[in-house]
């Protein structure tokens, strides 16, 4: 884990490829969803609209259930939206695409697989892993996972089997990361590792980010802007502009600012 | 680095030598054991027979070569440790020899048990030492009919199970025919099955396939229906086709359940087999049974069953095998 900061920048920068495409824009208009329960409409998304610039990192807060998840998959193109239309580069999103890629609160890494082939699913479904099979070793060895490669994802730690699953997105070298809670299950120092290994990778390939957490310190000290929902149906409370340099102090006085905002937004600052 | 190394060392030390004495000790019982079964030779070959036996030479050599591996076994233990896990079984050979010992005593040596029912140890071996081409090519035939029936079932069943998990159509026509025909056992259709096919093998395999393939079909196919939807979701994002889904993770999400419908299809086949071979093949374990009673040589019949028993025995250790080769990535298996 440790180790792993200071490889990743020099090998990596090194080889970094110029095919680096910049990330995605990504624009949400007007976007309504739910869900029918027992013949009842529930409503979860109401009348949604945001954006996300070429390679920002746009951190999404709001109370557990208020829909995230669910806004996240429509940018994914899991499931369409009801009303509304997300595009990404001006286009509308029809489907599942390898260059929106998701990683799930829980790793849901294939259990029948070993991390390589986890990592190489991705390439494999393509088509495209006899090209690119270095592409494999390179990603596994940026989330330090390279001797864990013939591994079996029972045999993984907590944190393991999350960093296994970040590389398993970023080898379709994505222009859109989209992040469901990553970090949500793993204790407070893998947790910290990995934030700072998160901030590293996307200021290293560009992509754009669009980032679920329920941390609001941690929204704050990797994110560019931090967009607060309200609770179900989630509407958009505010969005927080976080203009500081990186990394990132927890105990700045802008951060320290924004997080009592957020609480606030939140209906929490009473807890602080 | 090192120094974490240095303070494991010693401890990691204590565990090779913990390690070293878990290999067994030269096992004692061996020879206990080696030299009671040398004692039964020696009564089998000294005290006479009441019954009209032949063999009883040849089982006494059997048994003296038994006691003396496992007094070469003890010994050897002393050179090379691996032989002393034979150890483990030493109260096995214990055992046998007492049970051996009661058999021989209640048949060939003083006839407590009448004689056409109940075959002593000599007969039961001369049953192979006579009979072993017949009984040999018996094996052969119901491994052959087995094998075909039993492939054709795991195959179709596997494919309609994986047709019924994944399409929504298939499921709607196929799942009330499943429903109603699937739980009757496969001895049921054997009077249809019989009248319908050209030749009673080719009913044979028939009746065979089909008792793999029910449970292989219904596991199958609540396999690829319980898979999470999370998998799915994950391998959509990754770019994967409809093709990839189902090849690249219904199946494989589903093999432990299909596994689960391999052995049970096996074991209703073994049950079909010797059925279907009592009724209508003319070689075969089945048959061999029925022949043998009908000529009441009851040595052959116990001879035929425990070929039989070491038959099924053995294809399901290799079943076992396979399922831990391709199940490698579950842990926690049971092992066989
Ligand atoms: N597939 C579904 N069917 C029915 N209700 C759902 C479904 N997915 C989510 N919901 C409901 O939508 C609401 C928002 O869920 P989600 O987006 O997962 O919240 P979160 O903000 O915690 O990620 C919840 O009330 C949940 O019960
Ligand atoms: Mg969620």
């Amino acid at each position: 884990m440790v180790s792993v900061s200071s490889e990743l920048e020099r090998p990596q920068a090194a080889a970094a490829p110029t095919r680096e495409a910049a990330g995605a824009a990504l624009r949400i208009q007007d976007v309504s969803h739910g869900f029918v329960l027992h013949n009842e409409l529930l409503p979860v998304l109401d009348d949604i609209t945001m954006c996300a610039e070429p390679g920002e990192f746009v951190a999404l807060l709001g109370p557990s259930g208020c829909g995230k998840s669910t806004l996240l998959r429509l940018v994914a193109g899991l499931d369409r939206p009801r009303q509304g239309r997300l595009l990404v580069d001006g286009e509308v999103i029809a489907g599942a695409d390898p260059s929106r890629v998701v990683v799930f609160q829980d790793p849901t890494l294939f259990p029948w697989l070993s991390v390589w082939r986890n990592a190489a699913f991705g390439l494999q479904a393509r088509g495209v892993l006899k090209q690119h099979r270095s592409r494999v070793d390179d990603v596994l060895s940026l989330v330090g996972l390279t001797e864990f490669a013939r591994v079996y994802p029972y045999q993984l730690s907590g944190g393991m089997a999350q960093r296994a699953s970040l590389a398993r997105a970023l080898v379709n070298d994505p222009r859109l990361l989209i992040l469901d809670e990553p970090l949500g299950k793993l204790d407070s120092l893998t947790r910290l590792a990995m934030q700072g290994e998160l901030t590293r990778l996307w200021r290293q390939r560009g992509f754009t980010v669009l980032m679920v957490t329920h941390d609001v310190e941690e929204a704050l000290l990797l994110a560019q802007r931090v967009v607060v929902f309200s609770d179900r149906p989630a509407r958009i409370r505010a969005d927080l502009y976080v203009d500081l340099e990186y990394p990132r102090r927890r105990d700045h006085p802008e951060i320290l600012r924004l997080r009592r905002e957020a609480l606030g937004l939140l209906g929490l600052e009473k807890n602080w | 680095m090192s120094v974490v190394t240095a303070q494991i060392a010693p401890t990691g030390q204590q565990n090779t030598e913990a390690l070293v004495n878990a290999v067994p000790a030269p096992p004692t019982l061996l020879t206990v054991s080696g030299l009671g079964w040398l004692t039964v030779a020696a009564l089998v070959i000294g005290l006479p027979d009441e019954q009209m036996v032949d063999r009883t030479g040849l089982l006494a050599t059997l048994l003296a070569c038994a006691g003396a591996a496992q007094l070469l076994l003890w010994a050897g233990s002393h050179v090379a440790p691996v032989l002393a896990h034979a150890g483990k079984w030493a109260r096995w050979f214990v055992a046998l020899a007492v049970m051996i010992t009661a058999w021989e005593l209640a048949t060939a040596k003083f006839n407590v048990l009448p004689l056409p029912f109940f075959a002593s140890p000599q007969a039961f071996i001369a049953v192979y030492t006579d009979d072993f081409p017949r009984l040999f090519d018996c094996l052969w035939h119901s491994l052959l009919l087995l094998s075909e029936g039993y492939f054709l079932g795991a195959a179709v069943g596997f494919v309609s199970g994986v047709a019924l998990g994944w399409s929504t159509s298939v499921g709607y026509w196929a799942h009330p025919i499943l429903r109603l025909v699937g739980p009757l056992p496969a001895t049921a259709w054997i009077p249809i099955a019989f009248f319908i096919f050209p030749s009673s093998a080719a009913a044979s395999v028939f009746l065979i396939a089909l008792a793999t393939w029910f449970p292989t079909t219904v596991l199958t196919w609540s396999g690829v229906a319980s898979v999470q939807t999370a998998y799915y979701d994950v391998a959509r994002t990754l770019g994967a086709n409809q093709r990839c889904l189902v090849l690249r993770v219904a199946i494989p999400a589903a093999l432990p359940s299909v596994f689960v419908g391999l052995f049970m299809g096996l074991g209703s086949s073994f049950a079909v087999l010797v059925v279907a071979e009592m009724l209508g093949v003319k070689s075969g374990l089945g048959w061999y049974l029925q022949w043998s009673q009908g000529w009441g040589a009851y040595a052959n019949m116990y001879a035929d069953l425990f070929v039989m028993a070491l038959m099924c025995s053995t294809l399901i250790t290799l079943l076992f095998k396979l399922r831990d080769r391709t199940l490698a990535w579950q842990k926690g298996l049971v092992q066989w």
